[in-house]
């Protein structure tokens, strides 16, 4: 987690309208290793402005304005080719792959020594032993953070987060939050998290944006 | 090819233009050496009913012969219904397939040979220049070269011969009934116990010709096509009959079996008592395989049954008209004529004029001990010509409309 | 290539079924040259409606569609009604799915065994019970409503039917929904059948309509069990259609039609069924009765379906029991001696026909697979809805084969397509692609989309996704919907016979040949054999993912 990326991630005028009716607009630039938060009740669509930058969008909805990545304008790439990770509500881990086979699932192809980063990673998070684990036998808390780890090797340039911690109790979600955003700062990446708990603003600690 | 069909058609149809053979002009039967040639190699497609396991046991010895000894491939096309066969050779005309049909040989009789031969779906004439044709002695033999009273004229070789024939169980009874009126009072005091195959089924309706030509003292105007006769005169004792019989029938005549093969698993199942084929060894092989008591017995009535002879006819678009004539000069031979009549693997008697052949050949139709429940050596001397075949459409007519709907 | 997927599915299945059935309305209007039929006439129309029975043939087929199928609908849902998930449940479940795979021709013939006056369950009862020495004369098989053709059909359906409400229950939530309903005051059965039901029969419609369109136009069953004074409709069909007099062609073909009529009079009829019964049920959904009915509710969702699924079984037995008999008479329970000879004789003559059947079933079955597969992929990629031209896709199950395949040879004859295994496989896809659809695709669209968006968001292309992600996890339903699609190849008769030309041999079409010689015990060891290879195929498709799975707990579900 050394390779520090180094571009901003720039939100250009977006807005997102569903059957003619307006849903959301912002504009904002995201620094290397900053937090922006996006707040707002259900309906607001603040997850599809997740999904729109991701490259998911429904196409029931219509949305204009640019998302770049430094000088990348990132609405012309396929969503796998974007580097941008996601990290959802659920951890997601593939339940046909080991914990190992979850982080390799993320690494590029080419990328030397896969064993030794794997095995890293999951020391990191305090899972040193769980690698031929099953994800199922894993409790919520250890599957986020094998999630966490994934989208981290994947080596993303920014990072989409969808309510994170909405599903965890209140000690764990502590926890996580420290990791999480410990991590990102630590990698450098721009980030982007949709929440509606205030509390993931205030441990985000970067500007934040009420919708709806 | 056209080019505006799909992927896939196209591909198949490129494949099938691939291997479709050339069409060839017909072989001349009378040249046998040239047909002789022509056959190696090739595949017949014999499409034959193949319900009966013995027949296709048969069938199969004959798939080795051939191969063995004409290098000619037999496959057998195991049909429920030769009427099928029948539907697929029309079905190919109708398409414009002329000389690349799916069928090389059929084992065909009567209202079948009929049909094919008025819609001109046969081949020939090709039979009566078989090298083995000779030894039926057809001209004393008048039944191999006659088809329900159709002259064959060679559209069809003999390959067979059936004839009706009774059986019952000696253990529960002592003298079955010897003719139509007995075995009508036989019905009224054992009710339940009798039954025939439900028209248009092939043994059904050579029940009720049986019973016709029994019940009309042999009628004349049954030899001839039915349009020319009376039919409601001469099948009036027939219906009587019948009216009389039916509520005496299994089920009361409410339902009938559904084919010949059916009324053996019934006497097998203890629901008949009495009943009948068209086979004369069936009973004897039934009780071979476990499907009858030992103690079933064969007979035939006294004034004579009905019997006829099957034969093997080529469609008029084989590709393979060669080897299907080799295969049906082999079926003639006194080899595989003596191989189909043994009892232990089929029992079907011969076409051959036994008495005629040499007596090498002669030696191979002896038989061993007989069977108990098989018939007597000299019960089927007396063998009752079929009618003409319009009769038994007419008949199947006639009673759908009585007896179709209950 | 993907986008073109669905236009070549369509393709595929509507040019052959829209092809016979036009060669068949030719001739029904009296055109048919080969026969002499040169214009244009009513004359096949009038010889049909001139055949004695013919409203008779047609009512039962009509109605024999629409009773088993209402019958069967009526067990499968309040099984599940009643089913709380118990081992007893759980194990008629389990019981169901491998029902499905055997063949209609076996079930029927092991089931007019059992209930014949000289069945097994005559002989169990006699002579001790009934005192019966010999088979009473009774009119069970082949009677002339129907009712033993009815049965049959509705033990065949059930699994079925079962498998498909099976699929889509897991999309609705019942826990959830039963927890609601029954902290309001509703007892369990209720609550199913009130909250649960009206979600789940729009989920169930299409494979509904495809079994009455089944049943209404079935030809082996019907030959077995149907009545036979007259037969069914489909039944006579078949016989004016091989019959040697080949001029009733024209009737046939005349009939043909008629069927095709039957048939969507019959699904118009449950249509107008289904708006009655949403009309009468509307008050009582929402009447506040939580309790009534229960207890007898709960005992016949449970009962019946355990008793069909018995006598199903106990079909099998019987037909085991024949396939290794010697001589056995009425009214001995078990034979007198049992032999191999049976199975010994048959074996050498199953090896190419299971060859064929083998390769022919899993050929028709991966296409069918791959298709759609790649209709449902593109479907996702473009975020289309399922579109409506799907609905083409159940042609092939919604016009009787008996409609149309006899129309179908003389058209590929006149391409000059000439009968083949190709071919056959090419028929075979035709029946095969919808019920594989029908298994897969609500599971396909039921998966989390965010699965793959996790595999885009980890830089995995969309193509390396739908192999390294969607299609593990669609393991299970990608094998039931293959044993599925297998084990309707296998039953096929008439198109492996008919595109074959009869030289294609499958276990099928052997076991329908050596059927028409009645010989039981041949019967036995054929239906068997017919039975076993989609059995087979079923417990691949249970036990693979437990196999696979076997250290991935949340996939072995």
């Amino acid at each position: 987690m050394t390779a520090l990326a180094t571009a901003p991630l720039r939100l250009e005028q977006i807005r997102i309208a569903l059957a003619g009716r307006a849903l959301l607009a912002v504009d904002a630039t995201i620094a290397p290793g900053e937090v922006l938060t996006v707040m707002g009740p259900s309906g607001s669509g603040k997850s599809t402005l997740l999904a729109y930058m991701a490259g998911f969008l429904d196409p029931a909805f219509s949305a204009s304005g640019g998302v770049w990545l430094g000088e990348r304008n990132l609405l012309n790439l396929p969503a796998e080719k974007r580097g941008i990770g996601l990290l959802f509500q659920d951890p997601l881990l593939f339940p046909h792959l080991s914990v190992g086979g979850n982080l390799r699932f993320g690494l590029p192809r080419h990328s030397n020594e896969k064993r030794q980063l794997v095995s890293h990673a999951l020391e990191q998070v305090g899972l040193a032993d769980f690698q031929s684990r099953d994800p199922a036998t894993l409790s919520g808390g250890q599957q986020s953070r094998v999630a966490l780890m994934r989208l981290l090797l994947s080596t993303p340039q920014a990072v989409l987060l969808d309510e994170p911690f909405s599903k965890l109790d209140t000690a764990l979600r502590q926890e996580m939050r420290a990791l999480v955003f410990s991590q990102l700062r630590e990698a450098g990446l721009p980030a982007l998290l949709v929440t509606h708990d205030h509390a993931d603003a205030k441990a985000a600690g970067g500007q934040v944006i009420e919708l709806g | 090819m056209a080019n505006n069909r799909n992927g896939l058609v196209a591909t198949i149809s490129i494949t099938m233009l691939a291997l479709a053979l050339p069409a060839a002009a017909d072989p001349a039967p009378s040249n046998w050496q040239a047909v002789l040639e022509e056959a190696e190699g090739q595949t017949v497609y014999w499409n034959a009913w193949g319900g009966d396991t013995r027949t296709n046991r048969y069938i199969d010895w004959v798939a080795e012969q051939m191969q063995a000894q004409y290098d000619v491939d037999v496959a057998h096309v195991k049909l429920d219904d030769t009427g099928s066969a029948v539907a697929r050779v029309l079905a190919e005309k109708q398409a414009g397939n002329h000389d690349d049909g799916s069928i090389d040989l059929i084992w065909i009789n009567g209202e079948n040979f009929a049909a094919m031969r008025e819609n001109d779906l046969l081949f020939g004439p090709f039979a009566n220049a078989l090298p083995n044709f000779a030894l039926t002695n057809a001209d004393e033999n008048p039944e191999v070269v006659t088809d329900f009273t159709l002259p064959t004229e060679g559209y069809e070789s003999p390959w067979g011969k059936a004839q009706i024939t009774f059986y019952y169980d000696s253990a529960q009874m002592e003298t079955p009934p010897q003719d139509m009126q007995a075995l009508l009072a036989w019905a009224q005091d054992n009710p339940g116990q009798f039954s025939y195959p439900r028209i248009p089924d092939f043994t059904g309706s050579t029940f009720l010709k049986q019973a016709l030509i029994e019940l009309s003292d042999q009628d004349e105007a049954l030899y001839q096509p039915v349009e020319d006769a009376d039919f409601e005169a001469v099948t009036e004792p027939l219906w009587t009959y019948l009216d009389a019989l039916h509520p005496h029938l299994w089920r009361s005549g409410r339902t009938f079996p559904d084919s010949g093969p059916n009324l053996r698993t019934l006497m097998s199942d203890g629901e008949l008592s009495l009943a009948f084929s068209f086979y004369p060894t069936d009973a004897a092989v039934a009780v071979k395989e476990y499907e009858l008591p030992e103690s079933v017995r064969s007979y035939v009535l006294e004034g004579g049954t009905l019997g006829n002879v099957h034969f093997v006819a080529i469609p008029y678009n084989s590709p393979h008209k060669a080897g299907a004539m080799v295969l049906a000069n082999f079926l003639l031979s006194p080899e595989a004529q003596a191989e189909k009549q043994s009892l232990t693997m089929w029992g079907d008697r011969s076409v051959l004029d036994i008495e005629q052949l040499d007596a090498d050949a002669q030696a191979l139709f002896e038989q061993g001990e007989r069977h108990p429940s098989e018939l007597p050596a000299d019960a089927l001397s007396n063998t009752l010509p079929e009618p003409h075949p319009s009769w038994m459409t007419a008949l199947q007519d006639a009673w759908l409309e009585r007896y179709g709907v209950n | 290539m993907l986008r073109l997927a669905p236009a070549l599915i369509i393709t595929l299945l509507v040019l052959p079924v829209g092809a016979g059935l036009v060669m068949v309305m030719l001739p029904a209007f009296g055109y048919l040259p080969v026969l002499g039929g040169h214009e244009a006439s009513l004359a096949p129309w009038q010889a049909l409606f001139a055949q004695p029975g013919l409203a008779r043939s047609v009512a039962v087929s009509f109605a024999s569609g629409l009773v088993s199928t209402a019958m069967a609908l009526m067990m499968v849902v309040l099984f599940l009604a009643a089913s709380r998930g118990t081992w007893l449940d759980r194990g008629i479940r389990r019981l169901v799915s491998p029902l499905l795979a055997i063949p209609h021709a076996a079930i029927a013939f092991g089931f007019a065994f059992l209930i014949a006056p000289s069945g097994l369950v005559a002989r169990l009862l006699s002579p001790s019970l009934t005192g019966w020495e010999r088979p009473p004369d009774a009119l069970i098989v082949n009677d002339p409503w129907g009712l033993s053709l009815i049965a049959g059909l509705a033990l065949k359906e059930m699994p079925f039917l079962l498998l498909m409400s099976l699929a889509a229950l897991p999309q609705l939530q019942v826990d959830k929904r039963l927890m609601l309903a029954r902290s309001l005051g509703y007892s369990p059965t209720l609550a199913w059948l009130k909250t649960v039901l009206p979600s789940l029969y729009p989920l169930i419609r299409l494979p509904v309509y495809a079994v009455i369109a089944y049943a209404t136009s079935v030809v082996d069953m019907a030959l077995i069990l149907g009545p036979t004074l007259p037969p069914t409709l489909s039944v006579s069909i078949l016989s004016w259609f091989n019959d040697p007099d080949i001029t009733r062609r024209f009737m046939a073909s005349a009939a043909a039609v008629l069927q095709l009529g039957v048939t969507l009079a019959a699904l118009l009829c449950w249509w107008l069924l289904e708006q009655l019964t949403r009309l009468l049920t509307r008050n009582w959904l929402t009447n506040g009765s939580r309790q009534r009915g229960e207890i007898a509710l709960r005992m016949v969702g449970r009962s019946a379906l355990l008793l069909s699924s018995m006598t199903a079984l106990a079909a099998l037995v019987g037909l085991g029991l024949f396939s290794l008999a010697g001589f056995w008479r009425f009214p001995e329970l078990l034979p007198q001696m049992l032999t191999l000879d049976h199975w010994q004789r048959s074996a050498p003559m199953l090896v190419k026909p299971l060859l064929n059947t083998a390769l022919i079933g899993l050929a028709s079955t991966a296409l069918a697979t791959a298709l759609v597969l790649a209709t449902l992929e593109n479907e996702h990629r473009q975020h289309l809805q399922p579109k409506r031209a799907l609905w083409l896709l159940y042609l092939p199950l919604i016009v009787p084969q008996i409609a149309f395949l006899f129309g179908l040879i003389v058209a590929a004859e006149s391409l000059g397509i000439r009968p083949q295994l190709g071919l056959v496989i090419a028929g075979h896809l035709l029946f095969v692609l919808p019920y594989v659809y029908l298994s897969l695709a609500e599971a396909y669209r039921r998966l989390d989309p965010r699965w793959l968006q996790v595999a885009s968001s980890l830089g995995v292309s969309r193509n390396a996704a739908f192999w390294r992600v969607r299609l593990p996890l669609l393991l299970a339903p990608l094998l039931t919907a293959f044993a599925v699609g297998l084990a309707i190849s296998i039953g096929q008769y008439l198109p492996t016979q008919l595109l074959g030309a009869g030289r294609v041999t499958t276990v099928t079409t052997e076991a329908v040949a050596l059927a028409s010689g009645n010989n039981r015990r041949l019967i036995g060891v054929w239906a068997l054999v017919q039975a076993g290879l989609p059995l087979i195929g079923f417990m691949l498709a249970l036990a693979l993912p437990r196999l696979l799975g076997a250290k991935r707990r949340a996939l072995a579900t």
